[in-house]
């Protein structure tokens, strides 16, 4: 038994017993971040937000959601929207969210690609991150399946058929991801199951993890510069206004948080106004058409988050469409070992990377724009051209970055 | 300087805290019980089908409701006090009750030889008008809202003589 | 500062033309934009003689072998169900038909309702024997109609026999009654009855129709507001080769509809209204204050 003396207040009765000061200081008051940040540093606290806010939400929802293939329609669309008390705030905000949660990671995303956050220590970071992204790419399917509207029956059609590998024909294994021929009640209770338990905790590992392998490393700065972290803590911690000043950081808590609480109300009044007043593009109508095994919806199309990886696997054929599909999945992964530089900077410092940033940027939106188009005529003929240039840019990655200059 | 951060800290706290009431309010409000579940708590039952001395059980909101017919031995046993428990229709008594023990919800056995009920969860007893006789039940059966309409009774809505009941204490509000 | 309203910008920039493709661009693209007619059904001749309510009385009398009409007390001589065995379907009351129904369409209607409803197989045959008579008897309705009609009513009226409306507890042969089970069994056989009488309706619509016309609970969120009136208006310029007959509604009538689905398909759109501009309101509040605090952290710090 560990000796234990008569505690003063509760503060340091908590902190004999689980440590809490240092915790603090670990996570807040001497958690340095670099005073050299923009807004945009502020996506990764925001998207914690949206997460809980998406988690709060589907709570409310949860209670009265029936996940059986002739009353789940009913359940969202009747009970939740008309009947229960708010219902309809819940689904909206959960629809919403889901979508602005796909834009706030792709915005965070580029943000670490441009300044070159996923180098020299911060690998793990990179990848935590992308795999998150896989992980909340499976939650926001796994949903969509739960009205049981059309798009989620026919989504979940055209997905697990996926995995039939082309000419592999492995139906057995399609028809057992699915528990059934089709999309039936089998499919709806796993993915359900998926949804509401086993993502949201593996999510919630991997957020911590994420959170785990940014500690060491620090978060980055605008100039990618390396930061004596030890003596501007030091030169924080002595207290007045002209060595705080000096100091290159500021401690998480309370200052780089109150940037980022701020950052947080410009987004929840855009987020607010959608949920609001403007919300088409996060409930698409043809959801709102029963799902029917013997109808498949004219336009079938994913959420827009999925589409740039869509029109990736469209204008091949299919064997060759499902090997570009499964490569652009995990390409992103390999950027901290593609990217050949040792150069932490910022991308317009970067010579030809500065060219390649934008230039991916820009394919995939053209990706994003192809995907949900109809494949017909010239709109499948610029996807071709788009989805091969994906692939040159991720070939060229390596040598130009071995061909750029050592900052 | 420090004292004018601690404000602006504690004014958007004070804030938040204020949303964060109304969001608590709004998720009260999802937990009520729907407008069909609460629309759907009127049950009718024919007082003629009934015959003395006979327990038939009936449903309303999902609980069992007793139902027995006074015989005319039990109404020359019974008080002015327990006869406020029954209701009357064209001379005939009857005792409608809750069908849960007042104690902590078993549904009691009625035993027809000795015209009483028995709870066999703690052994509460009660009299044919469903009056407690022998503890732990802290109290007579409760007795539902209830609307007599001819020789119907509609449980749910209430008239007069549940009114009456209310008013000096025969039953608690179900 | 401005460095931050740069990066703002380009961000806002690429998120706004994200939405373009994705929204306005791609839709516009996959839905060809069908031109509303504006209900003046300009492939009917207008009427070149004038109706005339008193005689169209005693002509509408004909009609009493199919329809009825209860504002007048005359009954139909079939139940639904025997109608539905007999024509398919249940022909509808006519008390609102003249104040919901435009009077050019309702006159031509008569004369050849196949042709006008622009569907094929439609039961009713010609029914006016010349352009007077139909004019007369569309009068006759015009002068029999209330002066004011609900949103149900007109959709119960336009649509009904056809569509159900689950959420608005309407189905083709009329509100879903409210039935009691036997307390013993919880069975209950007054519902039963009627499922089954439905269920037989229905066959004999989806027979008569090629298949089950759809309920039409959420289809204001399934389908744009101009996709339902112009469809509504003329169903074949939006699915041609439909059995949908065209209804042949007026302005009032068209209004009365999009109500009904609005009701039906949206009803916490009141609500939204009322509680977004409070939501919003805060937020700003929120960021001001937000602000304030963030700028008393970081001023000295520069």
């Amino acid at each position: 038994m560990a000796h234990f003396e008569k505690a003063n207040s509760i503060g340091e009765w908590l902190d004999q017993r689980i440590g809490i000061e240092t915790l603090k200081k670990v996570m807040q008051s001497e958690y340095w971040i670099p005073k050299n940040i923009n807004f945009l540093w502020a996506m990764g606290m925001v998207l914690a937000a949206t997460f809980g806010i998406l988690l709060v939400s589907g709570i409310f929802l949860l209670m009265y959601y029936n996940p059986s293939v002739d009353l789940a329609f009913d359940s969202v669309n009747y009970t939740i929207m008309t009947e229960v008390g708010y219902g309809w705030l819940w689904r909206h905000v959960h629809g919403v969210g889901a979508s602005l949660v796909f834009l706030i990671i792709y915005i965070h995303m580029f943000t670490g690609i441009y300044y070159g956050s996923y180098k020299r220590g911060r690998e793990l970071i990179w990848l935590s991150g992308m795999l998150l992204f896989v992980l909340f790419s499976a939650e926001a399917f796994s949903g969509y399946m739960l009205p049981w509207g059309q798009m989620s029956y026919w989504a979940g059609m055209v997905i697990t058929n996926l995995f039939s590998g082309g000419s592999l024909h492995a139906d057995g294994f399609v028809e057992w991801i699915r528990g059934d021929y089709v999309p039936a009640q089998a499919f709806l209770s796993r993915f359900f199951m998926l949804h509401v338990l086993l993502m949201p905790l593996l999510i919630i590992g991997g957020i911590v993890f994420h959170f785990g392998t940014l500690r060491l490393p620090h978060v980055n700065n605008q100039d990618g510069e390396e930061v004596d972290f030890a003596e501007s803590a030091r030169l924080w911690k002595e207290g007045t206004t002209e060595s705080r000043r000096e100091s290159k950081v500021i401690p998480f808590s309370p200052v780089f948080l109150s940037k980022d609480v701020f950052v947080m109300g410009v987004y929840f009044i855009l987020f607010f106004y959608l949920v609001f007043y403007h919300f088409e593009f996060a409930m698409d109508p043809v959801n709102f058409d029963p799902a029917d095994g013997l109808k498949t919806p004219a336009h079938i199309y994913p959420e827009w988050y999925f589409l740039w990886s869509y029109e990736i696997l469209r204008p091949f054929s299919t064997n060759l469409g499902l090997i570009a599909f499964a490569i652009a999945q995990v390409i992103f992964f390999t950027l901290p070992f593609m990217d050949r530089s040792p150069n932490v900077a910022p991308a317009n410092r970067r010579g030809l990377f500065h060219f390649w940033f934008w230039a991916m940027l820009a394919d995939m939106l053209v990706l994003t724009f192809m995907g949900k188009l109809p494949p017909e005529g010239i709109w499948s003929q610029i996807g071709l051209v788009a989805a091969i240039t994906f692939f040159i840019l991720w070939i060229a990655l390596p040598i130009i970055t071995k061909i750029e200059k050592k900052l | 300087m420090s004292s004018r951060r601690d404000f602006m800290g504690m004014a958007l706290g004070g804030f938040t805290a204020l949303g964060g009431i109304g969001a608590l309010m709004a998720m009260k409000k999802t937990w009520d019980p729907l407008p069909s579940v609460k629309s759907a708590g009127f049950t009718t039952i024919d007082l003629n089908d009934y015959k003395e001395n006979e327990l038939v059980t009936e449903k309303w909101r999902g609980k069992p409701i007793f139902v027995l017919k006074q015989s005319k031995e039990l109404m020359a046993k019974t008080t002015d006090e327990t006869k406020k428990r029954l209701i009357e229709i064209n001379g005939d008594h009857y005792m409608v009750c809750v069908g849960l023990c007042t104690h902590l919800g078993c549904i009691p056995g009625y035993n027809p030889e000795t015209e009483d009920f028995l709870c066999a969860c703690h052994g509460g007893m009660y009299d044919a008008t469903a009056m407690v006789t022998k503890a732990p039940p802290p109290r007579g059966l409760d007795i539902p809202p209830f609307r007599i309409d001819g020789t119907k009774l509609v449980l749910g809505e209430t008239g007069p003589e549940y009114e009456k009941m209310l008013a000096d204490g025969t039953t608690l509000k179900v | 500062m401005d460095k931050e309203l740069k990066i703002l910008g380009i961000v806002a920039a690429f998120t706004l033309l994200l939405y373009w493709g994705v929204e306005p661009f791609a839709h516009s693209q996959m839905h060809k934009h069908v031109e509303s007619d504006a209900l003046q059904y300009s492939d009917l001749k207008p009427l070149s003689v004038k109706g005339d309510a008193t005689a169209g009385e005693a002509k509408a009398a004909a009609c009493a072998g199919c329809h009825s009409i209860d504002t007048k007390g005359m009954a139909a001589p079939m139940d639904a169900m025997a109608s539905a065995d007999a024509y398919g379907v249940n022909p509808p009351d006519l008390s609102i038909a003249g104040k919901v129904l435009d009077e050019k369409f309702l006159a031509h209607f008569m004369l050849n309702p196949a042709e006008v409803t622009k569907s094929k197989h439609f039961a009713m045959p010609p029914s006016a024997s010349s352009e007077q008579d139909a004019a007369d008897i569309a009068a006759y309705l015009k002068s029999i109609a209330p002066k004011e009609v609900s949103p149900k009513e007109t959709y119960a009226f336009a649509c009904g026999r056809c569509h159900a409306n689950r959420y608005g507890k309407w189905t083709q042969l009329g509100d879903i009654p409210k039935t009691k089970s036997n307390i013993k069994t919880g069975v209950d056989l007054d519902a039963m009855a009627f499922q089954t009488n439905l269920g037989k309706y229905q066959n004999k619509l989806a027979d008569y129709m090629g298949k089950l016309p759809p309920d039409l609970s959420i289809i204001s969120r399934a389908r744009s507001e101009h996709f339902l009136h112009t469809f509504i208006e003329n169903p074949q310029s939006q699915l041609p080769g439909t059995a949908m007959p065209r209804v042949g509604l007026n302005g009032e009538g068209m209004d009365k509809v999009m109500e009904y689905l609005e009701e039906t398909g949206d009803p916490s759109a009141p609500a939204r209204a009322m509680a977004g501009p409070w939501v919003i309101g805060f937020f700003v509040i929120f960021t001001i204050l937000a602000y304030l605090w963030k700028q008393s952290q970081w001023r000295d710090l520069h």
